[in-house]
C-alpha cells in the first residue's frame, strides 16, 4: 500500500470541513479593539488568550493559529513599523502563547507562527517538539518569512533591504525572495531531520547494560546549506506526532512551492469559488513541480469573517468598523449570517479545497458566532464534526504518523523532503 | 502576620538533569521529558511555598570520543516551551530558565521573557549562562563564532541589550482607550538602538513591559571573571553546593565584589543548588545516601568522571583498582563534550587525586566517589532543616536550589517533611504574599531608568 492510498484511508470523513481559526490581537479589523464585545485592555494579559482558546476548543475547531512577527504591527508584511498610535500595537512570542495554552486544552492543534528569517532552526525544532510533548500530539508550525527591513535591524545580524509592493516583480524583488523561501526551506528540512534524529524508542534505559539511550538511535542530521549547517542530533526525544504539523501561508506560486516542498497544509486567500479552483489548480502544479511524494497538501481557504444575525447586521457591523478604519485584506472578508458563511464555505469547497481557516475580524464577538452559530449550522448539515475523535493534529488532517527518515525500512516518502539549497545552487 | 529577626530562606526546586547524579534506573524514576514530570515536580515544588523551579541547559548532547553519551540521562525539553506551560498550571512560584548568551539573539530573548513574564503574572527568571564551545556551535547559524574571552563580553552585551528593550515600553505604553482611539501613548513606545562589540541593534521592540519590568537575572559563574560578571549584573547567584566554611568564603568573596561594582550586596542573592537525602534516623539517611552514590557513581561511571580530569580514554582502567599511571592530556581534543569542565588545571588535579588515594589507600572509583560527594544534605529531615538554617543565618548563603537523584517524585519528601521544619522555625514562608518573583526574593524594583527602587515593605 503506497503512502498516498494509507492517508486517503485515514482521513478524516469526507463530510467534515476542517476548520481553524486564526488569533491575532483584537482581531483582523483594524478598529476591532473599539468593538463593544472587544477586551482592548486585556490583550496583554493570560486570560484573554486561555479564553479564546477555550472557545476554540468547545468549537471543535481543528487548529489554532497564532500570529507573531519581530516588529511592530504596521497592516503590511512588506513594511515596518508606522508610529500609529490608534491601532493595536504589540504583541507577545506566539510561540510561547501555544506552550501556555498546551495544558489549559485537551485537543484542538496549537500552531504559532515562527519565522525562519531570523530564528535558529535548532531552536525552532526544539520548541516545537518539546510543545508536542506538552500538548500530547497537537503541535504544529505556521512558517513565515520576514521581509521587514526593520525586523532585519531588530537583529542585527543581516541587512534586509526594504522592498515596495511595485518592486516585489523586478529582478531585485525576486533575488530577495527567493533567498528568503530557500532559507525557510532549508530551515523545515532541518526541522524535520531534527524531529526524525531520535529515532522512535531511541530511549531503552537498559539497566542490565547501563544504557539510557541506544546511541545507533541518535543520528547526526549534517545539514549543510547556503544559510546555515547544522548537526544534530536534537536534544528533544523525537515528539509524539513524530513531525509536528507544518502550514504556511501562500498567495501565489513560490509560497505555493515552498509549503508543496515541506509543508502539510496550505492556507491560501480564495475570493471566490472560481479563484479557489485557481489556486487549488496553482498548489497542485506546484506538487507536481517540486516532485512531492508525500501526502497532498491539504489547501485551506482563508476568510476574515464579520457575523451577525442577519445579513444587514453584518454589513452594517462592517461598515461601521470600516467608517473607523477601513480593512485592507488579502483574504476575502464575508459579513453574513453564521448560515450564510456555510452557504459559501460549502460552495467553495466544491473547488477542491478542504478547508477554512477563519480570520475573526473581531474578537472574542466573531469567533463566538464561529462556534456558536457556524458550527452548529455546519454540523445540522452533516459537514462537521460533533466531536473531536482523533487524538494527534496529524490525524485530524488524516496525515499518517512517519517513521524517522533514519530507521531502518523507512519509507521517506511519508513526508516532504526538499533539496538542500547547497545542493541546488 | 507576626514578624520574626531571623533571615528568610530562599529555596528553590531543579529539575534532576542530564549527569550522573540523576540515578535513571531507580524504580521511582520517570520520565525526563513527558510533560507529567514537570507538572508533578512544579506542583510539588508550589505546595511547599517554594520561590522558584530551576531548570538547566545543554545546547548539544553530551559525547565521549565522538559518540553520544549513553549512560546517564539523554535528552531534555525546550527550557522556554516547558516554563510556559507550566505558567498555566502554578500561580506563584518563580520559572527560572537556564538561556545561553551566546547562541541566542538579545531581541528575540527580550521577547520570550517578557512573554513569559507576562503569562505568569510577574515570575520569570533568566539564569545566563556563556559559552563558546565550537561542538555546540556545529548546531547553530554561526558555529563556534565566540572566543572564549569574548564570553562576558557578549553576556554583558546581552543583558545590557535585553534591559534596553524591557525599558523601551513604559508601564503606561498601552492606553487602549475605545472611546479615545488611542491605543497606543505615543508612536515613540517600544524605540530602542544598542550598540557595542557584539550588538550594533536599532527599531522598536514589540511586547509591552512585563510586570516584574525586568525578570530576574540569575547568573552561576564560579571563575573571578564570573564572579565579578554576577556581582555586577545579577539579582542572584546560582551556585554550587559547598562545605560550610568554602560556602562563607564564596558568600563573602562575592558580596564584597557587589560592593567593588557599586550596588549594596543586600540586592544579590546567593543561591547555591544541594541534593537532599532523607532518613528516618541519621544512620537510615546515610545509608540511603550510601546506596544512592553508589548507584551514581557506579564503576563506569566513576571511569567518565576520571577521564573529564584525564582528558583521554581511561576505558583500559580497572575502577577498583589503582588510579591510572598515565599523565592527563589537557591539550588534546576534548575527550568528552557537553559538559563543564571539572578542572583549570588537570595536572595539579591528578596530583591532588593522588595523594588522597594514596593516603587512604583508595582505588579509582573510591577516590572519585570521595571527590564527587559533596552537593548533598543527608540526615533527618530535622537535622537537613538545621543544616540548611545554618547556612542561611550564618551569611554563608540565603538559601538553596535543592533536588534529588529521582525525578519527578524526589521534591516530594523535601515538601512534606523538611519544608515545613523551616516554617515551623519562622524562617520560611507559609503562604506566597501573592507577589513577583522579584518581591518574593525581596529584590527591588527596577525603575525605566536605571535606579532600582526598594518593594513597598510587605506587612
Amino acid at each position: 500500500m503506497s503512502p498516498n492510498d494509507q492517508s486517503t484511508q485515514d482521513r478524516t470523513a469526507p463530510s467534515s470541513l476542517h476548520l481553524a481559526v486564526a488569533l491575532d490581537g483584537a482581531g483582523w479589523h483594524p478598529a476591532a479593539w473599539r468593538e463593544p464585545g472587544a477586551r482592548p485592555g486585556e490583550l496583554f494579559g493570560a486570560r484573554y488568550w486561555a479564553d479564546l482558546a477555550h472557545t476554540a476548543e468547545r468549537g471543535l475547531l481543528d487548529l489554532l493559529t497564532i500570529e507573531d512577527a519581530f516588529g511592530l504591527q504596521s497592516g503590511d508584511h512588506l513594511t515596518g513599523s508606522q508610529r500609529r498610535t490608534d491601532r493595536v500595537q504589540g504583541r507577545f512570542d506566539a510561540s510561547l502563547v501555544a506552550a501556555f495554552l498546551a495544558p489549559l486544552t485537551s485537543r484542538i492543534g496549537l500552531v504559532p507562527t515562527v519565522t525562519t528569517t531570523h530564528t535558529e532552526p535548532f531552536h525552532v525544532a526544539s520548541a516545537l517538539s518539546t510543545l508536542d510533548h506538552d500538548s500530547h500530539g497537537r503541535a504544529g508550525w505556521r512558517v513565515q518569512t520576514s521581509i521587514r527591513a526593520d525586523e532585519a535591524a531588530h537583529v542585527g545580524r543581516r541587512v534586509i533591504p526594504g522592498v515596495r509592493r511595485s518592486e516585489l516583480d523586478t529582478a531585485r524583488g525576486r533575488a530577495l525572495v527567493a533567498e528568503l523561501f530557500g532559507e525557510a526551506t532549508d530551515a523545515v528540512e532541518v526541522v524535520r531531520r531534527l524531529w526524525d534524529s531520535w529515532e522512535d524508542g531511541a530511549e531503552i534505559r537498559d539497566a542490565a547494560t547501563g544504557r539510557f539511550v541506544d546511541r545507533d538511535a541518535l543520528h547526526h542530521v549534517d545539514f549543510e546549506g547556503r544559510y546555515f549547517s547544522v548537526r544534530g542530533p536534537s536534544i528533544v526525544p523525537r515528539p509524539p506526532q513524530g513531525q509536528p504539523l507544518v502550514t504556511s501561508l501562500a498567495h501565489g506560486y513560490a509560497p505555493s512551492l515552498l509549503a508543496a516542498r515541506v509543508g502539510d497544509v496550505v492556507f491560501t486567500t480564495p475570493h471566490d469559488a472560481d479563484d479557489a479552483a485557481r489556486i487549488v489548480t496553482q498548489v497542485r502544479t506546484a506538487e507536481r513541480a517540486a516532485g512531492r511524494t508525500a501526502p497532498p497538501l491539504r489547501i485551506l481557504g482563508d476568510l476574515v469573517v464579520v457575523l451577525g444575525d442577519t445579513d444587514a447586521e453584518a454589513r452594517d457591523r462592517l461598515a461601521r468598523l470600516d467608517a473607523r478604519d477601513p480593512l485592507s485584506s488579502d483574504a476575502a472578508v464575508l459579513a453574513t449570517t453564521p448560515s450564510g458563511l456555510a452557504d459559501t464555505l460549502l460552495a467553495w469547497r466544491g473547488a477542491g479545497l478542504d478547508g477554512y481557516r477563519l480570520r475573526p475580524a473581531v474578537l472574542p464577538t466573531d469567533l463566538d458566532a464561529i462556534v456558536d452559530g457556524l458550527v452548529p449550522e455546519l454540523q445540522r448539515r452533516g459537514a462537521f464534526r460533533t466531536g473531536y475523535t482523533e487524538t494527534t493534529l496529524r490525524e485530524r488532517f488524516g496525515l499518517p504518523r512517519p517513521a524517522s527518515r533514519y530507521a531502518a525500512g523507512a519509507d521517506p516518502a511519508l513526508v516532504p523532503a526538499p533539496t538542500p539549497t547547497g545542493a541546488t545552487a | 502576620m507576626s514578624r520574626t529577626d531571623r533571615k528568610q530562606i530562599v529555596l528553590g526546586a531543579y529539575f534532576p538533569g542530564v549527569n550522573h547524579d540523576t540515578v535513571w534506573s531507580d524504580p521511582a524514576s520517570g520520565s525526563h521529558i513527558a510533560w507529567e514530570s514537570f507538572e508533578h515536580w512544579a506542583r510539588t515544588a508550589e505546595r511547599g511555598k517554594l520561590d522558584l523551579l530551576f531548570l538547566a541547559e545543554g545546547l548539544r548532547l553530551r559525547t565521549r570520543g565522538g559518540e553520544v553519551f549513553d549512560q546517564d540521562v539523554v535528552g531534555r525539553p525546550d527550557t522556554f516551551t516547558v516554563l510556559a506551560a507550566l505558567a498555566a498550571v502554578t500561580e506563584h512560584i518563580g520559572l527560572a530558565g537556564t538561556i545561553n548568551s551566546t547562541f541566542n539573539e538579545p531581541y528575540e530573548l527580550a521577547r520570550k521573557f517578557a512573554t513569559l513574564d507576562t503569562l505568569s503574572g510577574g515570575r520569570a527568571a533568566w539564569n545566563v549562562v556563556t559559552s563558546s564551545d565550537v561542538p555546540t556551535g556545529e548546531n547553530f547559524r554561526r558555529g563556534g563564532f565566540l572566543g572564549h574571552h569574548q564570553r562576558y563580553e557578549r553576556a554583558g552585551e546581552t543583558l545590557t541589550a535585553v534591559r534596553a528593550l524591557w525599558d523601551s515600553w513604559g508601564s503606561d505604553a498601552v492606553v487602549a482607550d475605545p472611546a479615545s482611539g488611542r491605543f497606543l501613548r505615543d508612536g515613540h513606545v517600544g524605540d530602542f538602538a544598542v550598540s557595542g562589540h557584539q550588538f550594533d541593534i536599532a527599531g522598536r521592540f514589540s511586547v509591552p513591559r512585563s510586570p516584574q519590568g525586568h525578570p530576574v537575572i540569575l547568573q552561576a559563574g564560579e571563575s573571578p571573571a564570573g564572579r565579578d560578571f554576577a556581582a555586577a549584573h545579577s539579582d542572584a547567584i546560582f551556585s554550587r553546593y559547598q562545605r560550610f566554611e568554602e560556602a562563607r568564603a564564596f558568600h563573602d568573596d562575592v558580596k564584597a565584589r557587589v560592593r567593588a561594582a557599586g550596588r549594596n550586596p543586600d540586592e544579590v542573592r546567593i543561591l547555591p543548588s544541594a541534593g537532599v537525602v532523607l532518613g528516618d534516623t541519621e544512620d537510615e539517611a546515610r545509608e540511603r545516601h550510601a546506596d544512592i552514590h553508589d548507584r551514581q557513581v557506579d564503576p563506569w561511571t566513576a571511569i567518565v568522571l576520571a577521564e573529564m580530569v584525564w582528558n583521554r580514554d581511561l576505558s583500559a582502567f580497572d575502577p577498583d583498582g589503582p588510579l591510572p599511571d598515565v599523565d592527563p592530556t589537557p591539550d588534546a581534543p576534548k575527550w568528552i563534550e557537553g559538559r563543564a569542565p571539572l578542572t583549570q588545571d588537570a595536572h595539579a588535579t591528578v596530583a591532588a587525586w593522588r595523594e588522597l588515594a594514596g593516603n587512604r589507600g583508595w582505588s579509582l572509583r573510591e577516590t572519585v566517589k570521595h571527590v564527587f560527594d559533596r552537593a548533598v544534605f543527608v540526615g533527618t529531615p530535622e537535622r537537613v532543616a538545621d543544616e540548611i538554617d545554618r547556612y542561611v543565618q550564618a551569611d554563608a548563603c540565603d538559601g538553596f536550589i535543592l533536588g534529588s537523584h529521582v525525578s519527578p517524585s524526589g521534591l516530594d519528601e523535601v515538601v512534606d517533611r523538611v519544608v515545613p521544619i523551616l516554617q515551623e522555625r519562622g524562617v520560611f514562608r507559609n503562604d506566597y504574599g501573592g507577589g513577583t518573583l522579584r518581591e518574593n526574593l525581596g529584590l527591588a524594583h527596577p525603575s525605566r531608568f536605571g535606579q532600582r527602587r526598594r518593594p513597598a515593605v510587605a506587612s
